[in-house]
């Protein structure tokens, strides 16, 4: 008997120590990420695992005792007993000192996260939007979109997957290293949820309302960090990732300094193409170029303009994208958007050429064949408000 | 004469016996449970590997939003009532309901509740795709026109299981036998009464939000609509002070299911009747103040952060009580190990898990990482499908004999229990790592490193909905030909609907009231 | 007891239990006041609230807070829409005014709502604003312009540790609310 107890005591021993070394193994476990915080969550989600594992190993262990040695051909004559109120106190004080064990240092961590920082070095705003991130750095005037640069061939017909599939953009979200950065999350249309398990900051993007949320990563852990829109927003809720490349803080000057470029660069070339009159096919070349990339229009209205409506309407013999006195709205959809709907204002997302390209492509093609070449310069004038 | 019953389609359009109503309830929540269950296989077969082969991302939101309220409300909660309808009358030695029409009423008006919310595949921009949660303004604003259904349907299930919550305590409360007093009725009953008085109170704040929806959608009010002064949080807080105490309705019952069973095959009585109560008490009152544990991300300041980390940790508390009292109903018993003592078991050894990983969740610092994520999924499903659904199952094997006259085939339940534990736990197991890994909830497709887990999750899966298929056959071919049982099958079985009615029971029971000792 | 002194027994507990469904729906919809003054109270949300007076306030000279403003335009909104400062810093119990300005770029009269919303939470509460346009609906002509003041002071008993604010406000088109409500055609 004794040996036997001491058998089956070793067994439990033993799937505790597996089952907490496999716990540990990487692949299986959270990420410890790279902040103070981020660590920290870790080291507590540990112990909590420690903790479930040794109740686990007591409640069930005495189970499987009970099946093996209080089977009814092992013990034939059961116990006649059915309460015992010191054992009720027992086993409800002893979980009461677990939970405080495991509460207090639950406390502490929380309050470290959510205090309000007295000095951010650097503020940036982030913009849920259906489906992709904006992020705006009001001190350094830089503003993007973040969209996802997945190909589609890869994710509809079975190419090869990059490593980063589903996780790479466009534009990243660029931080400096040993720095104290807020984030202001805030959405366009419906709730969005920013998350970078390796900074453990997920905060809910809700419309109309700004949350705040703060990360400080080491100097030491320069790197691009992946995550992901965490709060059900849609149709493409799972292709909105997200990606933070943390540089050294000289870098960071150079990437701010480059995006203003960029942007005084592309304001000049957009007053270019204004100026210059765009022929009907080099407009057609440009509009299919954004429909099906960078606009992403295809991805509600189809690349055959087919739409799903009601929600995505279509576009092929739609009265908007076919009748004349129906332009003025058309442009207007495109640059300001449809409130209440998925549309988002693409106005300050692409270019004046670009726009005016996309909205000739979707006056002509698919058999709509309006003949339209709307201009630069007539985008222009709109958002003049002329 | 007890026995005399109208036959045909009119028997069961217009009975008011609760042995014919629970039948309904328990045969609608199978179908729907299939219903369901066919969707997550949808669901599983696309996440089976990465990339888009079966659904675009719509359908697929679709999917999951559907597989939700349809396993909530179409497959757990209806089964719940399919048992309480059969069991209390015969546990507390009452005839029938208290209210016999109207428990007519709150079965049938399900079925056209559901065909009401399944047609919604057929509209245009098809069925709601807004997650069962549906957090508005996505269920509002940018939601598809079904919603509108979706809400008509959720305004009748929630009249149906408020008319049936009503019928459970006044029969209990007013119908129990000379002697049955409320610390002798048996845990099921106990349990289902305390779920009542959860769901007389909180459905009709679900019937609240879902108006307040509605009106948002078409009569011009702002409740959730920022640029009318609304507030989406304020929806999350209105639909989790419901969806809290909802996931409590969901398995309350089930905790009175096997602690009928355990004792049964322990040959022991349940320890700790009184702790079980205040136990069961105490889980249904914390229920109403920990809603937000569902919001931790949303933008709460420190002070509702704590309090609601506090409070949700507690409720492990009582909840612990109630394991470690099954454990020791089993302690120096005579155990034996038929299919619903298995069961049973298992719901113990499973729904345990599933509360450890509830305990994890409700630390706020460490949820950040597991919100929204499949850890959660993994911590609900465990403790709904070897939780309330192995409850149930244990449930229909154990009282089959009663309910029937017939004894399910031991060695077919066996194998049903085996490839059950087998199947669930390799599908949701995993989940636990796919959410640690990182993989939000809610997405038809994902990075490389979650595949490996989703492959074994989306096997388990399809092996899981195989074995439906075997319960199926194994309920059919009872019912229809199965072996006679005696009176008492189980020796160790205690209780009025044992002790003092035939097996199987005749259509009328206890039209005078038994003696209770 | 008879058959009767059931029913009646049962009718009587229908009536409480259907008494308290009754309350429980009612208590939803009390939900809407209760969790605005809640948040009015506690100021947890973010919302700031109405107009404010600026009466028998001390200024603290020894704090100084700094406050930053956004503005996001809502799609479907053809404004532009900013603020002429960006940042500002105050002492608290000073009042202070910050010029905002919106241009309705359409060629249509629009009608606009802005609505704000303070980072931290807790500082919304201390934030009080005299004048805002956040308060009304601004409706603008085709291609008007105009410049929009916010006047408002801090609340000396701002908690210590609350340093810095973010006051963002959002700007919707409720142009065809408005009308549909009034029954106006246009």
């Amino acid at each position: 008997m004794a040996i036997r107890r001491k058998l089956f005591a070793s067994i439990a021993m033993l799937m505790g120590f597996i089952f907490s070394t496999v716990a540990f193994a990487s692949d299986l476990n959270m990420r410890p990420g790279v902040t103070e915080t981020s660590i920290e969550a870790f080291d507590l989600h540990m112990q909590v695992i420690y903790v479930m594992t040794v109740i686990a190993i007591v409640v069930f262990g005495a189970m499987f005792y009970s099946f093996i040695f209080h089977r009814k051909s092992k013990n034939p004559k059961p116990a006649t007993w059915s309460h015992s109120t010191k054992m009720e106190i027992i086993w409800t004080a002893i979980p009461v000192l677990i939970l405080i064990y495991l509460t207090i240092p639950a406390i502490k961590l929380l309050l470290k996260m959510e205090e309000s920082k007295t000095d951010a070095d650097l503020t940036i705003q982030i913009t849920g939007i259906q489906w992709k991130w904006e992020y705006m750095y009001p001190e350094q005037n830089i503003t993007f979109i973040s969209s996802l640069s997945t190909p589609r061939d890869q994710i509809d017909s079975g190419s090869d997957k990059g490593e980063n599939y589903l996780l790479e953009v466009d534009n990243e979200l660029v931080i400096p290293a040993g720095k104290t950065v807020r984030f202001l999350v805030t959405a366009d249309d419906v709730i969005h949820s920013w998350w970078v398990p390796d900074l453990a900051v997920k905060k809910d993007a809700i419309p109309g309302f700004i949350n705040e949320a703060w990360t400080h990563v080491p100097e030491d852990a320069i790197g691009t960090y992946r995550g992901q829109c965490t709060e059900l927003c849609g149709k493409d809720h799972g292709f909105m990732p997200v990606v933070v490349k943390v540089v050294s803080q000289s870098d960071f000057d150079s990437w701010v300094a480059q995006k203003n470029e960029e942007r005084i660069a592309a304001e000049k070339a957009a007053a270019e193409a204004a100026a210059s009159s765009w022929e009907l096919d080099k407009l057609m070349a440009l509009g299919e170029e954004i429909y099906n990339g960078k606009g992403a229009c295809f991805s509600c209205h189809k690349a055959d303009g087919s739409g799903t409506p009601p929600l995505f309407p279509a576009l092929k013999g739609s009265q908007m994208a076919t009748q004349a006195d129906q332009l003025n709205d058309h442009i207007n959809i495109v640059v300001n958007g449809k409130s209440g709907t998925a549309m988002a204002a693409y106005g300050s997302q692409l270019t004046d050429a670009e726009l005016a390209a996309v909205i000739t492509y979707e006056r002509n093609a698919w058999g709509n064949d309006t003949g339209d070449a709307i201009q630069p310069s007539q985008i222009q004038a709109f958002k003049a408000g002329n | 004469m007890a026995d005399h019953h109208p036959t045909g389609i009119k028997r069961w359009l217009f009975t008011t016996n609760h042995k014919d109503i629970g039948t309904m309830y328990l045969w609608f929540s199978f179908v729907m449970f299939i219903v369901g269950g066919s969707m997550a296989m949808v669901i599983r077969a696309e996440l089976y590997q990465p990339g888009l082969q079966f659904v675009d991302p719509n359908t697929f939101n679709q999917m999951t939003t559907m597989h939700g309220l349809i396993m909530v409300f179409g497959a757990v909660m209806p089964s719940m009532v399919g048992l309480a309808n059969w069991l209390i009358p015969m546990q507390i030695g009452a005839p029938d309901m208290a209210l016999p029409r109207m428990n007519n009423w709150s079965f049938w008006i399900l079925p056209f509740a559901f065909t009401l919310l399944l047609l919604s595949f057929t509209m245009p921009g098809g069925a709601p795709n807004f997650g069962w949660t549906f957090y508005a303004p996505l269920s509002t604003t940018y939601a598809p026109p079904s919603t509108d259904f979706f809400i008509f349907g959720v305004h009748m299930m929630g009249i149906s299981s408020i008319m049936g919550a009503i019928n459970v305590i006044v029969t209990v409360f007013n119908m129990r036998a000379p002697g049955m007093t409320l610390m002798k009725m048996p845990l099921f009953v106990w349990t289902w009464l305390i779920t009542a008085f959860l769901l007389i109170m909180v459905m009709p704040v679900l019937a609240g939000a879902v108006t307040m929806m509605l009106t948002d959608r078409h009569f011009g009010t702002s409740f959730f609509d920022a640029a009318g002064g609304g507030d989406p949080v304020m929806f999350q807080h209105i639909f989790w002070f419901f969806g809290h105490p909802e996931v409590y309705i969901m398995i309350l019952p089930a905790f009175g299911v096997v602690s009928e069973i355990i004792p049964a095959f322990s040959r022991k009585k349940l320890f700790g009747y009184a702790s079980m109560v205040y136990a069961t008490a105490s889980i249904a009152l914390l229920s109403f103040i920990v809603w937000a544990h569902h919001m931790f991300t949303v933008g709460m300041p420190v002070a509702g952060e704590l309090f609601f980390m506090i409070a949700t940790m507690l409720i492990a508390v009582p909840t612990g009580v109630k394991v470690f009292n099954w454990v020791a109903t089993m302690w120096k018993g005579s155990l034996t190990f038929e299919t619903p003592m298995l069961f049973s078991i298992a719901f113990v050894i499973l729904f345990t898990i599933g509360g450890f990983s509830g305990v994890m969740l409700a630390m706020a610092p460490i949820d950040f990482q597991y919100h929204d994520t499949y850890f959660v999924v993994a911590h609900f499903h465990y403790v709904l499908f070897p939780g309330a659904i192995f409850g149930t199952t244990a449930a229909v094997y154990y009282w089959m004999p009663k309910w029937t006259g017939k004894k399910c085939n031991e060695k077919w339940g066996k194998w049903h229990f085996w490839l059950s534990m087998i199947f669930v736990n390799l599908t949701f197991f995993p989940m636990h790592f796919s959410g640690l890994a990182g993989m939000p909830r809610r997405i038809p497709d994902y990075n490389m490193m979650f595949a490996g887990f989703n492959e074994l999750a989306s096997i388990g899966a399809f092996g899981l909905g195989l074995v439906q298929i075997l319960f199926l056959f194994i309920v059919i071919k009872t019912v229809r030909s199965g072996e006679k049982s005696e009176k008492k099958p189980w020796d160790g079985a205690t209780g009025l609907e044992w002790d003092q009615i035939d097996t199987p029971a005749p259509y009328h029971t206890f039209d005078t009231p038994p003696k209770v000792s | 007891m008879s058959e009767q002194d059931l029913q009646q027994a049962n009718k009587l507990l229908v009536k409480k239990l259907l008494a308290v469904v009754a309350g429980m729906f009612v208590f939803v919809y009390a939900l809407i006041p209760l969790y605005d003054v809640f948040c009015d109270i506690t100021g947890l949300n973010g919302k700031t609230r109405g107009k404010a007076l600026y009466e028998s306030v001390s200024v603290d000279d020894q704090r100084e807070i700094t406050i930053e403003f956004m503005t996001n335009v809502n799609r479907g909104m053809p404004w532009e829409f900013g603020s002429k400062t960006a940042k500002v810093k105050v002492h608290p119990g000073e009042l202070n005014e910050v010029i905002f300005y919106a241009k309705n770029r359409s060629g249509e009269e629009t009608i606009g709502q802005t609505v704000p919303s303070v980072s931290p939470g807790q500082a919304a509460l201390y934030l009080n604003k005299t004048e805002c346009f956040c308060f009304d609906k601004q409706v603008l002509q085709a291609g008007e312009y105009v410049d929009m003041p916010m006047k408002f002071y801090i609340d000396p008993d701002l908690p210590e540790e609350i340093t810095h604010l973010t006051l963002s406000y959002k700007l919707y088109n409720i142009t065809e609310a408005v009308n549909s409500a009034t029954g106006a055609t246009k």
